[in-house]
């Protein structure tokens, strides 16, 4: 299942003309941007600079200093791991230990079939019912290393 | 005669299996000849009970709860439809005690109607506070604010009305709106409950904002970790514009407001204001040095008005029902209610809405039950990954902003988590410097190189290597960041740290197997 298209300059600026009406429309352009593509191709810095006339460092540096917008490709699905306190008191530092040593990855690494990227994250909101997890948005709570096993089997059909 | 079932749609539900639970709620009801008409509302709090199933009868809505996809034929042979009785069965939801018990003024309708209907909305008391609004100019909107002793719910405190009043007397071609919905504090989940599950009461505050400092244009900045939210923000705005509460000519008042939502990227110091309103321009989201404020030059250089989604969604309820009887909640110059969340290791979570002045012990003890895994209390972090950690002697401290101070703690924004006897302070207070590193936007040293500096020196204390020594740097180091930082990320990260070290000693001398010579 792809749920992403590839990298494309001309779709690419397609979005990018859809948003340049916004006030502050840097964010909202990388956003739909790793949502068509998957990641924000380096193409994309001199087109959302051009667009928005921006220079191509001010459009790199806001791009490298968020934690959600990646440079390359990742896996077919996104896991997201909750590592915040509320989690942590429920042992969660020792479930994804077992679920990365499932895995077979570490921290912002795709599995060897290419069917998961793991990236951490500090909390999703779901502190009384932790430790909790997003996969393509969709929450876990209540996180075990089979649940995530199983999720990830439902998504791959 | 059709049945009304209420299944929840708040993340919390939907990760414990809420959409299943309400796709078979309905083939089962249909394969019985049944008539239902599922609404998916928001969730009422009682995290342990969800996904809590309701259903509309003849006595009032009966609740079902925690209703897993394995229970739901057995419920519906027992007659769920007409409140019938079954093992879930937990009656009237709003008897039970940890509802029953709260002072719900913000929260009154959370998990109650659909979310993104503005007539079930109106029908359970909204926009009445808007209506009022109206009837008042804008100097008599501020000071139901001011009077009602509102203080920012985001962790500062700050006095609404103050800033309200700042950015309505600004003179300016355009104004703004911002709600801060960047709830990025672990233990915290108030506004993504009320953005899921009542977001017109957050729309309907920002609009009183708006009319009364005359700005015409609002933000809500939300986090990308919150996707339902975002979702749910969407589809609320859409319906409100169609339905003439948003836009050109709110409520036929012939005044203007137009909101739009924005989605973070996963950056927790885009909750502190200044860097905040650095993204939602399209930056990097850097902490700006203040004066100037935000209320006089905030998002793009026009004045702003900064509020946390807890600030806006107490409004409409103190419009509508007036400053004193908002009041008469709370204690010395905490007034009002806190919407508490309790989380972590704790058998009873949720969402607690309760006038300041309940103290830790009640919250944990009478809300809570204990811990989930039924061991002791150790350790309560409250106020989020910048507030102290409290031992068992301090839990009869009361929420309130002075009396939390008093202690050096903080309620931040209200979040209470708790750890059981099983917790390391020592890794917790090298999380607390860890997370700052890997958050800290940069801009000032005593955070971007402190925080590093602390985890290595707290590594060293860890091995048991000069403990003693290296404590005191920490403390030192730890005196410089609160000092010296520029913003609450670097100046607070020390009251994890400290209070971890002042109040649990044992944990950061436990090593000491290591030679001094492998320093």
């Amino acid at each position: 299942m792809a749920r992403h298209e590839p990298w494309s300059a001309e779709r690419a600026t397609g979005i990018i003309a859809e948003h340049t009406h916004l006030e502050g429309a840097t964010l909202p352009i990388l956003h739909a941007l790793q949502e068509t593509f998957g990641y924000v191709d380096t193409g994309a810095v001199p087109l959302i600079a051009d667009a928005l006339n921006l220079s191509r460092a001010e459009v790199h540096g806001c791009i490298t200093f968020y934690h959600d917008f990646r440079a390359h490709p990742a896996g077919r699905h996104e896991v997201k791991l909750c590592r915040a306190e509320a989690c942590q008191a429920m042992g969660s530092d020792t479930l994804h230990r077992e679920i990365l040593g499932r895995l077979g990855c570490g921290w912002h690494e795709t599995t060897a079939d290419g069917n998961a990227t793991v990236e951490p994250v500090y909390c999703l909101g779901l502190c009384a019912n932790g430790p909790a997890a997003l996969i393509d948005g969709e929450p876990l709570a209540h996180l075990t290393a089979d649940a995530l096993e199983a999720a990830l089997t439902e998504v791959r059909q | 005669m059709s049945v009304t079932l209420y299944v929840p749609r708040d993340a919390v539900a939907l990760g414990l299996g809420a959409n299943k639970v309400a796709r078979a709620l309905f083939a089962g009801a249909e394969r019985r000849g049944l008539d239902v008409t599922i609404v998916r509302t928001g969730s009422r709090g009682l995290a342990w009970l969800e996904p809590m199933v309701e259903v509309g009868t003849s006595e009032g809505r009966i609740a079902y709860g925690p209703v897993k996809l394995a229970d739901v034929e057995a419920l519906l042979d027992a007659g769920l439809t007409t409140g019938g009785d079954h093992a879930l069965r937990l009656g009237d939801p709003e008897k039970i005690p940890f509802l029953a018990r709260q002072q719900r003024l913000t929260f009154h309708r959370c998990g109650v109607i659909d979310p993104v209907s503005v007539d079930d909305y109106r029908a359970h008391g909204g926009y009445r506070g808007l209506e009022a609004a109206l009837k008042l100019d804008a100097e008599g909107v501020v000071a139901a604010v001011r009077d009602s002793g509102l203080r920012g719910r985001g962790g500062a405190g700050f006095p609404a009305g103050i800033k309200w009043n700042t950015v309505m007397l600004a003179q300016a071609d355009q104004k703004y709106v911002v709600c801060n919905a960047d709830e990025g504090d672990s233990g915290t989940f108030a506004d993504r409950m009320m953005m899921e599950g009542d977001p017109f009461n957050l729309i309907e505050g920002m609009t009183i904002a708006g009319v009364a400092t005359g700005a015409t244009r609002g933000y809500i900045y939300l986090r990308s970790e919150y996707p339902q939210a975002f979702a749910t923000l969407k589809e609320a705005i859409a319906n409100g514009i169609q339905a003439g509460v948003l836009g050109d000519d709110v409520l036929g008042s012939g005044k203007s407001f137009h909101l739009d939502v924005r989605l973070g990227a996963g950056a927790y110091i885009c909750g502190e204001e200044t860097s905040l309103l650095e993204s939602l321009e399209g930056k990097r989201g850097i902490v700006r040095a203040k004066p100037p404020i935000p209320a006089l030059k905030g998002f793009l250089g026009k004045p702003t008005l900064v509020n946390n989604v807890m600030t806006f969604t107490a409004v409409p309820w103190i419009l509508d029902n007036g400053a004193k009887a908002y009041a008469d909640y709370g204690m010395g110059r905490s007034l009002g209610t806190l919407p508490i969340q309790l989380a972590g290791n704790i058998k009873h979570g949720g969402l607690i809405e309760m006038a300041f002045g309940i103290t830790l012990r009640q919250v944990i003890e009478d809300f809570g039950g204990g811990t989930r895994s039924g061991r002791p209390v150790r350790a309560v972090q409250v106020g989020g990954p910048l507030g102290a950690y409290f031992p068992d002697h301090l839990l009869d401290t009361p929420l309130d902003y002075e009396a939390m101070a008093a202690q050096k703690g903080l309620v931040g924004h209200g979040g209470i988590v708790v750890f059981d006897d099983t917790v390391d302070m020592a890794a917790q207070a090298r999380f607390a410097f860890e997370f700052c590193a890997t958050e800290s936007c940069g801009k000032c040293t005593p955070c971007r190189v402190g925080a590093t500096r602390g985890v290595e020196t707290m590594d060293k204390v860890i091995a048991g290597i000069r403990p003693e020594a290296n404590l005191t740097l920490i403390a030192d180091l730890c005196e410089v960041m609160t000092d010296g930082s520029l913003c609450a990320m670097g100046g607070l990260t020390p009251m994890p740290v400290m209070s971890a070290i002042t109040h649990f000693p044992e944990d950061f001398t436990r090593a000491g197997s290591l030679p001094v010579a492998a320093e």
